[in-house]
């Protein structure tokens, strides 16, 4: 089998933080000893079979759904993974945009609007919290720090808080959409500010004190700049969630006005269940921008969904 | 501006903190403005989510009703299916997360041919939106003309009715969930194992260990951070999962795939306010007797490994 691969590709360390080990004792973890030919057959043996299954097993959905793409509406809804009779991909694209005057324009542009807003206010509302609550033990801390686990581990109570939009006038409107994301958001947040924050040291605090600066002025001219790494993670991890997230928009804010691309997505499922080229040029096209994200940012995304793994 | 604010913030703890005569450089009202979020928008209603499921609710008015939603919640097998699937799912979804988890960070953290690019493809899922996956898989599924079966055909196994069969319903679902999470659950151990110290599978070795016996006694062991993650992420998100089952089933076919969550959303839709959030405080009350005691034990456990 090894005469079918390629020459050793260089493995270095791709996930954040693995380090490249020396070759002797790399192959370690899963080989057990290690022997020249075993060590060969492992490495190129086992490797084509863990990628022959991943393509069938993680590849074939996704050119599943590009294929369904591009195919006219016919051959679509044969539901076959085949090549695209009439390759008409641009076509769907420009079909599905126009369908029910806009609609995933607008959607487009309140998935962003919400995304934007409330990852903002979840940094800032967020890094200040995690500033105090690393920097300053009071009798608060212990409460502080029980809510926080709060956030992460209890589901939100849905109904009841509807009914606190509507008393706020807020329900069904962007805004209260975007502080619900907020509310459900900070405790993640600032568990990874706090984790980061930790490593800065406080002299720093107390020399910038010294030359007269106020508290604002210390965290937002002094400290924030410095979270830079830990604030592009924040920004990844929960863009990714507040933009796929489904459920919060279902509830919170209904009605075609304010829907977003996974509320367009699924109405969309709902009604036009004929055209499934044009459903699937949706998912295509929300899928788009998550794939180039991960291109660019996959060291920070890994980073921050990995940041407990090690500590527990 | 830190002195006109200073009457919001507590003033007894810098008082007797007395730090720098009194001026905090990390002031109280900085919990402020988060605090007023969550309070007003997550804890409010979590406190008087325990009311309303006393009651019977319509927007406007509410009618105390003892505990007569939770009694009708364990009467009506419609209810008490989703009850129990919750923690099938939770159950199942995390068990294989663990597992498959766990397998494929070893593998992905070993030198293995293509590394990069499997790390890549098994994580990208992570990151795709739930309802398309959902709908994705819903049509990959399909009896009679899905992608899966027709392959299963062309090797002669008369694939079965996923989404269709009520038996199998819940756990097609399942199986795409952990589709979708198993990259975050290999990330997580990836990240584990590559923290255990060179020294001990040196040390390993020279002891003549084995490929079972260093799993069994290094890798598994010292990984164990890496599972109690696992685990805990894995069980809070499948007891609440809704996403996903709401895209591919609905709860269906009749309510063999509910759960809880979809639960929640079905008596909401219907207008029976009250009893949906009976059904959120029933989720409060398994989420809470799980996750803590499991977190404890798996600390635990950490300890004595």
């Amino acid at each position: 089998m090894s005469s079918t691969v390629t020459p050793p590709t260089p493995t270095g360390g791709q996930l954040a933080g693995a380090s490249s080990r020396p070759p002797a004792s790399a192959a370690a973890p899963a080989a057990g000893r290690v022997g020249g030919p075993r060590a060969a057959l492992y490495r190129y043996g086992v490797g084509t079979l863990a990628i022959v299954v991943s393509v069938v097993v993680f590849l074939v959905p996704f050119g599943f759904i590009l294929l369904t793409a591009a195919m006219d509406a016919t051959q679509a809804s044969e539901f076959r993974f085949a090549w695209p009779r009439h390759f008409q991909l641009w076509d769907n694209v420009v079909q599905v945009l126009q369908t029910r005057d806009y609609i995933l324009v607008i959607a487009f542009i309140n998935s962003v609007v919400l995304t934007l807003a409330s990852v903002t206010a979840l940094v800032v509302l967020g890094s200040m919290v995690a500033f105090v609550l690393q920097r300053r033990v009071s009798r608060w801390t212990g409460l502080i720090n029980f809510l926080v686990l709060t956030g992460l581990i209890m589901p939100p109570a849905i109904v009841p808080t509807i009914w606190v939009l509507q008393r706020l006038g807020l329900f069904a409107t962007m805004p209260g959409l975007i502080l619900v994301e907020v509310a459900f958001g900070l405790s993640f947040t600032i568990l990874l500010f706090r984790a980061f924050i930790s490593t800065i040291p406080r002299e720093l605090d107390e020399a910038a004190v010294l030359d007269g600066a106020g508290p604002l002025r210390l965290f937002f001219r002094v400290v924030l700049p410095l979270l830079r790494p830990v604030m592009v993670t924040v920004i990844l991890v929960q863009s990714v969630a507040v933009f796929n997230d489904f459920q919060n928009p279902l509830y919170f804010l209904p009605g075609d006005a304010g829907a977003t691309v996974q509320l367009t997505l699924f109405n969309f499922q709902s009604q036009n269940l004929s055209s499934y080229n044009l459903l699937f040029t949706d998912i295509l096209l929300i899928t788009v921008p998550m794939l180039v994200l991960y291109l660019f940012f996959n060291r920070q995304i890994v980073a921050g969904l990995t940041s407990g793994a090690v500590k527990g | 501006m830190a002195t006109t604010l200073r009457p919001a913030a507590p003033a007894v703890p810098r008082r007797t903190r007395g730090r720098r005569g009194g001026r905090s450089p990390y002031p109280g009202w900085f919990y402020l403005p988060a605090a007023v979020v969550y309070g007003v928008l997550f804890l409010v209603p979590t406190v008087a989510s325990f009311y309303f499921a006393l009651t019977r609710w319509t927007i406007f008015t509410s009618e105390f009703i003892g505990v007569d939603n939770f009694v009708q919640f364990f009467q009506e097998p419609a209810l008490t299916k989703g009850f129990v699937n919750t923690f099938v799912y939770a159950a199942i979804t995390s068990g294989a997360k663990v597992v498959l988890g766990l397998a494929l960070g070893m593998l992905l953290t070993s030198q293995i041919l293509g590394r990069g690019y499997l790390r890549a493809v098994v994580f990208f899922p992570v990151l795709v939106s739930t309802v398309g996956v959902g709908i994705t898989f819903q049509v990959l599924m399909n009896p009679s003309k899905g992608a899966i079966n027709a392959a299963l055909g062309v090797i002669g196994i008369h694939g079965p009715g996923w989404l269709v069969d009520p038996s199998l319903a819940l756990l097609s679902v399942a199986l795409v969930d952990v589709w979708k999470g198993v990259g975050l659950a290999t990330l997580i151990y990836m990240a584990g194992i590559v923290s255990i110290p060179k020294e001990y599978y040196e040390a390993a070795r020279v002891d003549g260990a084995g490929s079972w016996t260093l799993f069994r006694n290094v890798i598994f062991p010292l990984s164990w951070p890496a599972t109690s993650t696992v685990v805990t992420l894995s069980l809070i998100g499948g007891l609440r999962s809704f996403d996903l089952i709401w895209s591919m089933t609905r709860g269906g076919p009749g309510f063999t795939s509910d759960v809880i969550a979809s639960v929640i959303y079905k008596q909401y839709q219907a207008g029976f306010y009250g009893l949906s959030t009976a059904g959120n405080v029933i989720l409060f009350v398994a989420v809470i007797a799980i996750v803590l005691p499991l977190t404890r034990f798996l600390a635990r456990k950490e300890v004595e490994l």
